[in-house]
């Protein structure tokens, strides 16, 4: 493999508060570093469809006054971060990597970034996307793929390959992303980062572009565990916007991390390490599970029986939200409208066709059939089923187990164009990730060795619902152990 | 399902026309080719015996501590402000959204 540029060791949270504290290094500088990161790299990896420099250097230059006046900096002051397309913004654009939204200028802020901006975080700008967020690769989005930071012939993964390259090449420190089949799991692991998915509930998603309501969440993609578990504390909480927002308190998701893993639980299900895992990976994750049993953990053998049956129910369930979801994207209230329509249902169906891409095309119409009269039975309300037996699997494993530890991904990062015309063998990229979309469950993927080719490969680490700072303890204890 | 189901091109018209979409022939073609591919795979399903499983639309059915209730007291709120939400459309008079004439004849 080629990396593009020396590596250096990316900034953290932490030191991002040193130097502001200690002045050594104000707000405004790190914003610009940022930028000239963008500046030099981007073009080539094509992680941000939109910057907003001038608001960026306002927002670090009021963290910059702060610190000048001695006064208590807030927990994300002057962190340069990078927000997922499909995340609203006041005043910015929100394309969701679809034509059908090319110039639409958000009105409102979502709760996520807002919380991150009221912590002094630095919003540099919007980040690339499959669109509307359906795609395993990024190459669904309408403003053109993402390139692999680690090499640039190579996918990022999706759909939040913007959010996981921005930083794995350092122009960003933290993002968001969101993840309804393994959007922010997946691609972590194809960049080498640490990627969240918080329990479904956990973050609001007030101001979110909606792909599939029961399974889309919000998480935060860091080059390390600890600054993620300070992202995630940032960014989670109840919010009267969102009616499916947990009002469980928010616990100090910092707190645990160093607690290491003696003593623990740690189930690895046999049906993640079946036909189709490349043995790389195999080797790799195994070599993460060895030192977390000489660390102290009890490994256990565990099955999730309905494992098999989790990518077909996740296609039919996503697809028919979607279809709704979706419905609302018809030319009259925001985005793209075609010209010269006779009649307002020809108005209807020209945009839709003009402004949507392929994948999201099929998926509407996957998503129409299978809640459609005389399907529905069969479709809709079958896969409902399975998912509740695909639930049920992990609240019987979590009564024996504290956390479970799987592969990320079958592959490490696929090259571009690889499998763009094989829809089934691209779902089928996400075959370890959508079983914690379906079950509510939290996780993370936390890299976990490369590959000969020097390709990033990542652990999933899988927790009950709302037990994020056990996943977060265990993936410390990875990170630690890998150096 | 149990049969299998096939999808026929004229399926892929009613489900499109459903849908609000208008698919050239082409993508027709490739719509029938993918659906049966993709509900091929999904006919998997058929293989567990359902009969007895309550179907789950929602993770806070599952979760034993969650949250029990949302609903919130039935109060009006201001909404966002009508310019803002105006200047996102494609054409309105300032009031309303204007679309092409609704009655076809």
């Amino acid at each position: 493999m080629t990396v593009e540029t020396t590596e250096t060791k990316p900034l953290s949270i932490g030191d991002i508060r040193t130097s502001i504290e200690s002045r050594t290094r104000n707000a405004t500088a790190i914003a610009k570093d940022c930028f000239h990161q963008i500046e030099a790299r981007d073009a080539q990896i094509h992680a941000y469809l939109s910057t907003n420099r001038e608001r960026a250097l306002n927002q670090a230059a009021r963290i910059d006054d702060l610190a000048a006046k001695g006064e208590a900096l807030p927990i994300l002051a002057g962190v340069p971060v990078g927000i997922k397309d499909v995340l609203t913004i006041e005043g910015l654009p929100a394309t969701a990597g679809s034509k059908i939204l090319q110039g639409y200028c958000a009105p409102y802020t979502g709760t996520a970034v807002k919380k991150l901006e009221e912590a002094g975080a630095i919003v540099l700008g919007k980040l690339n996307c499959d669109e509307f967020a359906m795609g395993s690769s990024n190459e669904n989005s309408a403003y053109g793929p993402v390139h692999n930071p680690h090499a640039l012939d190579r996918v990022p993964g999706g759909s939040s390959g913007g959010s996981a390259a921005a930083v794995a090449a350092g122009m960003a420190v933290a993002t968001l992303g969101t993840d309804t089949g393994g959007s922010i799991r997946q691609p972590a692991s194809f960049c080498g980062v640490v990627g969240i998915l918080p329990t479904y509930g956990r973050v609001s998603r007030y101001g979110l572009i909606a792909f599939a309501s029961s399974l889309d969440r919000i998480g935060p993609f860091t080059a390390n565990v600890r600054d993620a578990a300070t992202v995630l504390g940032v960014i989670a909480g109840h919010d009267p916007m969102d009616a499916t927002s947990s009002p469980l308190p928010v616990p100090d998701y910092t707190a645990d991390l160093d607690k290491g893993v003696a003593g623990l639980k740690l189930g690895v299900p046999s049906e993640y390490f079946a036909e189709g895992l490349d043995p790389e990976v195999r080797a790799a994750i195994g070599n993460s599970i060895e030192k977390l049993r000489a660390a102290g953990a009890t490994i256990k053998p565990i099955s999730l029986p309905h494992t098999r049956y989790a990518i077909p129910t996740y296609y039919i369930i996503a697809t028919a939200e979607a279809s709704a979801n979706l419905a609302r994207f018809d030319g009259v209230r925001y985005g793209y409208r075609a010209k010269d329509s006779d009649t307002l249902s020809a108005m209807y169906r020209r945009s839709r066709d003009g402004g949507f891409g392929a994948e999201v095309k099929r998926r509407i119409m996957l998503g129409t059939y299978a809640l459609s009269a005389g399907y529905y039975d069969a479709y809709y309300k079958k896969a409902q089923q399975v998912r509740r037996l695909l639930t049920e699997d992990f609240l019987k494993a979590f009564t024996e187990v504290d956390a479970i530890l799987t592969p990320t991904a079958p592959t490490a990062a696929f090259k571009l164009g690889e499998k763009v015309d094989d829809p089934v063998s691209m779902y089928l990229a996400d075959i370890y990730t959508v079983t914690a979309s379906l079950a509510g469950i939290c996780g993370l993927s936390v890299p976990s060795g490369k590959s000969q080719e020097g390709l990033p490969i990542g652990l999933q680490i899988l927790g009950k619902h709302f037990d994020e700072a056990m996943i977060l303890r265990v993936a410390q204890t990875v990170e630690a152990l890998q150096s | 399902m149990s049969d299998s189901a096939t999808v026929s091109v004229d399926d892929v018209r009613r489900v499109a026309e459903l849908a609000n979409l208008e698919l050239t022939a082409e993508e027709e073609t490739r719509m029938l080719r993918d659906l049966n591919a993709i509900l091929g795979h999904v006919s998997q399903l058929n293989e567990l015996d359902t009969s007895a499983v309550a179907p789950m639309a929602q993770v806070s059915e599952v979760i034993g501590d969650g949250p029990q209730s949302v609903l919130r007291p039935d109060q009006t709120r201001l909404s966002l402000d009508r310019s803002r939400v105006m200047s996102c459309a494609p054409e309105t008079d300032g009031t309303f959204f204007k679309v092409p004439k609704v009655i076809e004849r």
